[in-house]
């Protein structure tokens, strides 16, 4: 599964990233901001519009807008739900 | 002991709290000027220490790490280097980290920890921390760091004495003793440690991020989102309009009572006829807009202030993708319905060289706020102040209009050009948004005087000037007795002639007047018309003191008013434009393009409403 298709509100963890799909620049951006293999996310909002783009993605404490295209090109596994 | 005065440099990344704090730390002592070379912006300010010592307090652009992918984060890289022209190289680095988002901000800290410089933290926005549950030990983080860490709460003023005091001592200690590095790590390894610090420095952890996700919840929502951006939008154009009026009125009296105060202490001279006419009336007509532009920039300021721009950016990145723009250039060009030169200058964060250029192409069609004294006085003179509904008046609903009519050119324009000259890797979007926060009265205050003092100074100096000149122009030569004046000066000479090519389109003399120091500015349009009508009024001396609005009524006719107003959608006319399109482009090029294709497209659009009004019956 990729991360475009996570369903909203489900903690993941990104498995592998096929850097060779993006644009050096944007990969490069993507890492800066922790989106990298073994991090923890949750799909927190999509666009409303044709192609439901951007994605609002939860990183930590933060949240990332990204586009589907580099969405589609993490992949994902949802992880159990941390106990609290 | 003399030395150079000790600088210290604010480091971090975006939305750490970098200007808050250094707002407070420097109060309103800053200076706003450009690192030579580039254009990016450099802010430094003046910051005491506990000793009474003054130090040059810089404040560097936001970043995500020293591999720069932007001009704005390859300043910051450089002037931590020392690299940098026009920068001494810092004796202190303030790093600058959001508590709430200790784990993200930890990774970039290391890269510049890395370096081995003298350095101090700010553990800042503590209490937005504890807001969202989050108990920090700052004392923890210390040790894993290994440099002084001082929680701060930059807008009240908590933490800064401490913090001051904690640069004087990293600067004295360098003085004495190298300071150790860190060891260099890959990013993988700094993030796995950023974890484990964040994690250490943590005492307890409850619920996250309710307040900022239970707004998003609402203002992000897939269907509720968009329109209350766009409800938002048009109350603040609502409120442009409307709240402005009694300030501006209040200007306006001001300024007639000036004139007629000069009128009636100085005896009939032409250099009374300069001041009151072409100072006074000049002048005053551009200074009446000042409330408006306040107003726009506080809205503006505030959205970057709470948060709320950077959703704006999210919930418009769709549309702006149909384009072949992204959600990023949605902040240039909303700062560009304020001042195209901030918008164009903004677009440095946008990383697609390509994105950034049609940003930058289009940017000058945004309605900015030079427009809006074009705009106001011709709509006031023309269009009937009805209500069209609740709480919408007709004045304001073509207000609305003709800022729809820019931002529908340059969505048409951005999506030709994306296909054509700036055809290019599809651009993406990549962005954090924010944290929620209530902006302070302080910053807001700050900002918007920042602006009102630069509108302010050109009214004094840019508009001064060219109102003079204008004002000379159209005097001389002296009109034989019985000739008209403005048809015999220099001004009117050089208008009839350019009338050859815009009378098809509608433009009578003193429109083709008006535009040509308006080249220098817009709001100038009005400046003009105004000291025009008062030269060729006091000709006439039963017409002297009539209102502005009431001469043009006396003299054009719907569709010309109506041609005036599409011209000016589109024109490019504002030399600081064109000047900062050359600096941010390197060099001529594009500016040329853009201001051939904005005249073509202000022609058309002028001449084809026009002529469609003609038609309706409006003439």
């Amino acid at each position: 599964m990729t991360l475009d298709q996570l369903p909203i509100g489900t903690p993941a963890r990104i498995a592998s990233v096929d850097w060779s799909a993006l644009v050096a620049e944007e990969a490069q951006r993507l890492r800066a901001l922790g989106l990298d293999e073994g991090a923890r996310v949750t799909l927190a909002y999509r666009g409303v519009f044709a192609g439901r783009d951007p994605l609002a993605v939860e990183i930590g404490r933060m949240t990332v807008a990204i586009r589907r295209v580099h969405a589609m090109a993490m992949t994902v596994e949802p992880v159990a739900q941390a106990v609290a | 002991m003399s030395r150079m005065p000790t600088v210290a440099a604010l480091v971090g990344n975006p939305n750490a709290g970098k200007s808050a704090l250094f707002n407070a730390l420097t109060g309103a002592r800053q200076k706003i000027a450009n690192y030579p070379g580039v254009t990016v912006e450099r802010k430094a300010g003046r910051l005491l220490l506990p000793s009474g010592e003054p130090v040059e307090l810089v404040d560097l652009p936001g970043s995500y790490g020293l591999d720069s992918t932007s001009p704005d984060e390859e300043v910051t890289r450089k002037v931590i280097m020392g690299e940098q022209a026009g920068q001494a190289k810092p004796d202190v680095i303030v790093l600058v980290l959001d508590s709430s988002n200790l784990e993200q901000h930890l990774v970039f800290a290391q890269e510049v920890l890395e370096l081995g410089r003298p350095t101090v933290v700010a553990l800042n926005m503590v209490d937005l921390a504890e807001r969202d549950g989050l108990v920090l030990d700052p004392a923890a983080l210390q040790t894993a760091l290994g440099v002084p860490v001082i929680p701060t709460v930059a807008v009240r003023r908590r933490g800064l004495t401490e913090l001051a005091a904690a640069i004087a001592e990293a600067r004295d200690r360098s003085e004495s003793a190298q300071p150790v590095s860190r060891p260099h790590v890959t990013l993988p390894e700094r993030r796995m440690l950023a974890h484990q610090m964040a994690s250490g420095a943590i005492l307890s952890e409850t619920a996250k991020h309710r307040i900022h996700a239970r707004m998003d919840k609402v203002l992000l929502h897939p269907w509720a989102g968009p329109p209350i951006l766009f409800a938002f939008l048009f109350i603040v154009f609502q409120a442009v309009f409307s709240w402005a009026t009694p300030f501006a009125d209040a200007i306006d009296g001001g300024v007639s009572a000036l004139g007629d105060l000069a009128k009636a202490t100085i005896p009939p001279s032409l250099l009374r006829d300069l001041l009151t006419d072409g100072v006074i009336a000049g002048v005053g007509s551009v200074l009446v807009f000042l409330p408006q532009i306040i107003i726009l920039f506080f809205f503006i300021l505030t959205m970057e202030a709470t948060g709320y721009m950077a959703r704006a950016a999210f919930l418009m990145d769709r549309m702006m993708a149909g384009v072949g723009l992204s959600g990023r250039s949605f902040i240039p060009l909303l700062s560009s319905f304020a001042c195209a030169i901030p918008g164009i200058m903004a677009t440095r964060s946008i990383t697609d060289p390509k994105d950034r250029l049609t940003t930058i192409l289009i940017a000058p069609m945004m309605t900015c706020s030079a427009r809006l004294p074009v705009y106001a006085v011709i709509i006031a003179a023309f269009i009937p102040n009805n209500r069209v509904g609740p709480g919408i008046g007709l004045q304001g609903l073509v207000l609305f209009c003709l800022y729809v009519a820019g931002i529908v050119g340059a969505m048409l324009v951005a999506l030709v050009l994306r296909r054509s000259v700036t055809k290019g890797a599809a651009s993406g979007f990549i962005m954090e948004l924010p944290k929620y926060q209530l902006p302070t009265v302080k910053d807001l205050a700050l900002g918007l005087w920042q602006r009102a003092w630069i509108f302010l100074r050109r009214a004094g100096t840019m508009i001064f000037t060219v109102t003079i000149a204008l004002w000379i122009l159209l005097n001389f030569p002296r009109a034989e007795p019985g000739q008209d004046q403005i048809n015999a000066s220099v001004a009117g000479t050089l208008a009839n002639g350019l009338s050859v090519v815009l009378e098809p389109i509608g433009f009578n003399r003193d429109m083709s007047l008006a535009i040509i120091p308006a080249m220098a500015a817009r709001e100038v349009a009005v400046s003009s018309l105004a000291t025009t009508y008062a030269v060729s009024a006091s000709d006439d001396e039963d017409q002297a003191a009539v209102a502005l609005g009431d001469q043009l009524k006396s003299r054009w006719t719907l569709p010309m008013a109506l041609a005036f107003l599409a011209w000016f959608v589109f024109a490019p006319q504002c030399l600081s434009t064109i000047a900062v399109a050359r600096r941010e482009t390197n060099g001529w090029k594009w500016p040329s393009f853009m201001l051939a294709y904005l005249f073509a497209l202000a022609y058309a659009a002028a001449g084809i409403t026009y002529w469609t009004a003609i038609a309706a019956g409006l003439g």
